[in-house]
């Protein structure tokens, strides 16, 4: 699955309509089996997300300064720097929290049924 | 905080020039008799005679070499103009530290290019490390290039006009809230290097992010720094240097004077007045006011340490 960032159009006008058009597109389907979360503002969004056995997550970094994904002893990701992109998939079912190494304020949460 | 800042009417070519020309320097502290004064800048009248008094030494930070974002698209140019000011000023000061976020992403070409620029000071420069020079994946450029000597993840001290300088790390083992973190080892080797100093001696430490709370819904503050504080709760006169934040940020708490540099790269808002602390894009005009250095100069037999910093433009 795709996502359109708000990069590809460039500058501020094309936010609000890529919003409006993307949010159908983003919105999680039963079958889906990749699933994308990205930083903006010191944010993971969403910050939580429940996803089925055997999904792969991408994260990807929108803000200016570099961030991390980290799960204590599941997964860790490289320094992301803007518009760097970092996958896990998720084989066990569980409640996985993560953070940022970097801004260790900045937590998310991914729930595997 | 991404370049949308910049979308309302686009930017031109000769803007995004002007953003390159503008850079921050530093703060030139002057020590007299053991107080730490910081002087704005560089080539005023004052910095000369309090030079003339005692010695000098100057801070910059936050160089973030390698950023090539809107906010500011060359921040290893604008490092370069820092240099030039310091360069410039009429009286050399003794030595440099900078307090960190040398690079941005820990590249070695990143570290190569900072070198590159801050040694055309030919000013000994005592480093701490902020967040983005411990990027690596083995986390070792930085220790290669600048920990030689040091203890843990790269804490020293060392002794100069007769004030005692501690160069703490608190940007290793960030833990759940988001503040910095210096940790037992660090504690007990700094409670250690403390001990049996004279009361009197003037000490300063210096970290990248603030030992002491600023804001820490931004992570702007240091989780156990209270206890470093602590520990020099007795000495007469004591300073406390950081970056990280990069805005001018200062208070007097008993004998103890916090003070945060600019950055000489790009400025992050006022806390709590944005969605993130991300780098800040300002107005063309008005980014040289917020970008600047520092100068220390500690003065005989005064207690109080007064801090002037000067942007590169005022
Ligand atoms: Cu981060």
């Amino acid at each position: 699955m795709k996502t359109l960032n708000r990069r590809d159009f460039g500058v501020d006008f094309g936010l609000t309509l890529a919003a409006a058009i993307l949010l159908p597109i983003t919105t999680a389907r039963a079958d889906d089996t990749n699933m994308e979360v990205h930083i903006d503002n010191f944010v993971f969004q969403p910050p939580e997300l429940t996803i089925k056995v055997g999904t792969t997550v991408t994260w990807t970094n929108r803000d200016d300064i570099p961030h991390t994904v980290v799960s204590a002893g599941k997964f860790r990701s490289k320094t992301l720097d803007t518009d760097d992109k970092f996958s896990f998939t998720f084989t066990n079912a569980g409640d996985y929290k993560y953070f940022c190494s970097l801004h260790p304020h900045m937590t998310g949460m991914i729930k595997v049924e | 905080m991404s370049g949308h800042h910049h979308g309302e009417d686009g930017v031109s070519r000769r803007k995004v020039l002007e953003c390159m020309t503008w850079a921050g320097t530093g703060v030139l502290w002057t020590i007299t008799g053991g107080v730490p004064r910081s002087l704005g800048i560089i080539d005023s009248a004052e910095a000369a005679t309090a030079a003339a008094a005692g010695m000098t030494f100057l801070q910059i930070s936050d160089s973030h070499v390698g950023f090539d974002k809107p906010a500011n698209p060359n921040a290893l140019g604008t490092l370069e103009e820092a240099i030039n000011k310091i360069n410039a000023m009429p009286v050399k000061p003794s030595f440099m530290i900078h307090t960190g976020d040398i690079t941005h992403l820990s590249k070695a070409a990143e570290f190569d290019n900072a070198d590159r620029i801050i040694s055309q000071s030919k000013l000994d420069v005592h480093y701490v490390p902020g967040e983005h020079d411990f990027l690596d994946e083995e986390v070792k450029f930085y220790r290669e290039r600048y920990g030689r000597g040091t203890k843990g993840a790269g804490w020293y001290s060392f002794d100069a006009g007769g004030v005692h300088f501690v160069g703490l790390v608190n940007v290793v083992d960030l833990k759940g809230g988001g503040l910095g973190n210096l940790g037992a080892e660090q504690l007990a080797w700094l409670e250690d290097d403390l001990r049996g100093k004279s009361k009197s001696t003037p000490v300063v430490l210096f970290a990248h992010i603030p030992l002491w709370t600023v804001y820490p819904e931004w992570g702007w503050g240091t989780e156990d720094g209270g206890r470093a504080l602590e520990y020099v709760k007795g000495f007469g006169s004591v300073t406390v240097l950081n970056g990280h934040i990069h805005q001018v940020m200062q208070k007097v708490e008993g004998n103890v004077t916090f003070h945060t540099a600019r950055s000489t790269a790009f400025p992050q808002p006022a806390p709590g007045t944005a969605a993130s602390p991300g780098p800040m894009k300002v107005e063309d005009a008005k980014l040289r006011t917020m970008l600047g250095v520092a100068s220390i100069n500690f003065k005989q037999n005064e207690q109080r340490l007064a801090i002037i910093d000067t942007p590169l433009q005022g």
